[in-house]
């Protein structure tokens, strides 16, 4: 038990302690206090006239994160409640072989399944290439290398992540709810309203969790289909700690991370709770 | 007048080539407006299946359904108005009960007022007024059923399907709900169409009664009709209990056929619908119908050997062995004074009134 314990936070200790430290000259930390790291999370003194800005880089990049996380949990939302709900509707038979398709992209490493999105996007990729020879288009459309293609990309990877708990919150759905709904004059769009997302929240809000908070801290995917231009908060952490030379910052960020993570949680278990009550 | 609900030649298949199930087969049966009409039969006879034609959760596969005279047949459920209180009751549990019965009246969009009001009345007809907002998963089996029937009858449909609404409940509680069912049929005025597998409860419930199996009705009448009058083996096998005599067939003299029973009496009977008659057939007496006498009796009557007396409390039944190898029941009502006027082993003769033999069809 206290193995488990100094495990799970000695390396969230160590990391905090170092955010409170100076940076070294050729990168890892002098053991001095220093709360300069925090100070350059928000803020930007300019080296010159020492005057104190936001630091608007890192408020985009922080933006940049919680936008595109966001949106990518919207995204498979809305990819994967139909997707949960046609496997959920299947019969028993077939369904393994359906959830099998879902989840087999998700055995394959990470980075090769990011490279498969950049291939289909890029200038010369299959959707230009398509388009292109259809003559729909004249000229290729740049997708990669934008926020837009990073949001397709976390998408891609992170939608097994929703469409599994949403599978399985929906497998449980009595389908005599949905017959008992039509019988009551309910039409479609009603049955789906009243009736079936009501009972799928638990699985939406499992879903949703579970692909924000990767989103946030993903950094393989923006570095490959953002080229390095689009920076999330993952890339930002991870230049401290290499060309960037500053520990300390790179420690204060992912705290900063943990933070977010944090209230994601949070929410998440208010909302819950705030749920079950309800049904009570 | 025009039928509350017209089945006309409904076939219903499931699958195809050697999986191919023929769940109806050539069903057609009118269901009058106000009236308690049962579908009885065992598992797998159809008669849910017929159930979820009428309410629209499946469209025959050929044949016409006909609500008041308009063709329901490929409408969808929420274009009908016939509602359902479900074996499982499906109510949603995301709800509470209020909120459960005023789901249809919603989706009708109906005014909130009136809504209120309906919601008001409905719990007062199934007397759950103290628990309009408890949610579901709190009330006990007999409750929920209430609700269910509450929420179905909110949205005074047409037709009321129940598909074994009594099912799930203990004994007592059935009884209970036997008579409150009948008293809201009778209250509403809505056409009742209830399914169910115990011959008992479509007896005491209903105003007639549509056997079934395999696919098929095989009778509809009254329950006095179909309990006195059964026209199939399935039937009067069915309903009740009975014996079965195997009798000739006399050539008829005049409008009723004559038959011979095997001790030689001759009874005349009236024969089933759509019957041919022809030598060898089946006729049936109900056990309380007949009557044991320790003489021989009159020339004529069945002769046996008295087998085994069984002691009922309300009854007793007397086995005995015909000369065929046969058992015949009968069954006197108990009177106060024990006078066990019979042992076992005793030669007796059995009488029965010649209106009380019932020909079968099959």
């Amino acid at each position: 038990m206290l193995v488990l314990a100094f495990a799970a936070s000695g390396p969230l200790l160590i990391v905090l302690a170092y955010s409170f430290l100076r940076a070294g000259e050729y990168g890892g930390v002098v053991w001095t206090f220093s709360t300069d790291a925090w100070f350059n999370v928000v803020f930007h003194r300019d080296i010159f006239d020492e005057t104190v800005t936001l630091a608007g880089a890192h408020m985009i990049i922080l933006w940049r994160s919680v936008k595109l996380s966001f949106f990518t949990m919207l995204t498979t939302l809305v990819i994967g409640f139909p997707t949960a709900y046609f496997i959920s509707t299947r019969p028993r038979k077939t369904r393994s072989l359906w959830l099998f398709l879902m989840t087999v992209p998700f055995w394959t490493n990470l980075l090769i399944r990011t490279f498969a999105i950049l291939e289909v996007i890029r200038n010369e990729g299959l959707i230009n290439t398509a388009l292109l020879l259809f003559g729909i288009i004249n000229e290729p459309i740049q997708m990669l290398y934008t926020d837009f293609a990073i949001m397709v990309g976390m998408t891609y990877v992170f939608l097994p992540l929703m469409v599994l708990p949403l599978y399985a919150s929906m497998e449980r759905l009595d389908f005599n709810l949905v017959e008992a709904a039509y019988d009551l004059y309910a039409t479609r769009y009603q049955v789906l309203r009243r009736v079936i997302i009501p009972m799928a929240k638990p699985g939406i809000i499992a879903g949703s969790i579970l692909v924000f908070i990767p989103s946030l801290g993903a950094f393989v995917t923006p570095r490959v289909l953002g080229g390095g231009k689009k920076m999330m908060l993952g890339n930002l952490i991870e230049l401290q700690f290499g060309a960037g030379r500053n520990w300390p910052l790179g420690a204060a960020l992912s705290i900063t991370l943990l933070a977010l993570v944090m209230i994601a949680l949070l929410i998440y278990v208010r909302t819950t709770q705030h749920h079950s009550e309800n049904s009570r | 007048m025009e039928a509350a609900i017209d089945v006309e030649r409904i076939t219903k298949t499931f699958g195809a080539g050697k999986d191919k199930v023929v769940a109806l087969n050539d069903v057609t049966v009118a269901i009058e407006e106000n009236e308690f009409f049962t579908l009885l039969g065992p598992s797998g006879c159809g008669k849910t299946t017929l159930l979820r034609l009428i309410a629209g959760f499946d469209h025959p596969s050929s044949g016409v359904i006909m609500l008041k005279g308009r063709d329901i047949s490929q409408l969808p459920p929420y274009q009908r108005s016939v509602n359902t209180v479900f074996q499982s009751y499906a109510l949603f549990p995301h709800m509470t009960v209020a909120q459960n019965i005023s789901f249809g009246l919603e989706m009708l969009g109906k005014p909130k007022r009136y809504i209120k009001e309906t919601v008001s009345k409905m719990l007062a007809l199934v007397k759950m007024e103290a628990l309009s907002n408890r949610c579901i998963d709190q009330l006990s089996g007999g409750q929920q059923q209430r609700v269910a029937l509450a929420r179905a009858l909110a949205p005074q449909p047409q037709v009321l399907l129940l598909d074994e609404p009594l099912a799930a409940l203990d004994y007592k509680l059935r009884k209970e709900m036997q008579f409150e069912l009948k008293h809201l049929q009778h209250e509403t005025g809505i056409t009742f169409i209830f399914v169910t597998h115990d011959q008992e409860e479509a007896l005491t419930m209903s105003d007639r009664i549509a056997v079934m199996e395999a696919g098929r009705i095989l009778q509809i009448g009254t329950p006095r009709q179909i309990y006195n009058h059964p026209a199939e083996r399935f039937v009067a096998d069915f309903i009740g209990s009975t014996n079965f005599l195997s009798v000739e067939l006399l050539p008829a003299k005049g409008p009723d056929a004559r038959l011979r029973l095997s001790s030689g009496m001759e009874v005349r009977v009236k024969l089933p619908d759509g019957m041919v008659p022809s030598g060898r057939v089946t006729a049936v007496v109900r056990p309380e119908y007949s009557q044991l006498l320790a003489d021989p009796g009159r020339k004529g009557d069945l002769q046996g050997v008295l087998e085994n007396i069984v002691y009922f409390g309300t009854d007793t039944h007397y086995h005995i062995r015909l000369p065929d190898d046969t058992t015949f029941v009968t069954r006197s009502q108990n009177q106060l004074e024990e006078t066990e006027a019979f042992r076992v082993g005793q030669p007796v003769s059995i009488t029965f009134k010649p209106n009380s033999v019932q020909v079968l069809r099959n």
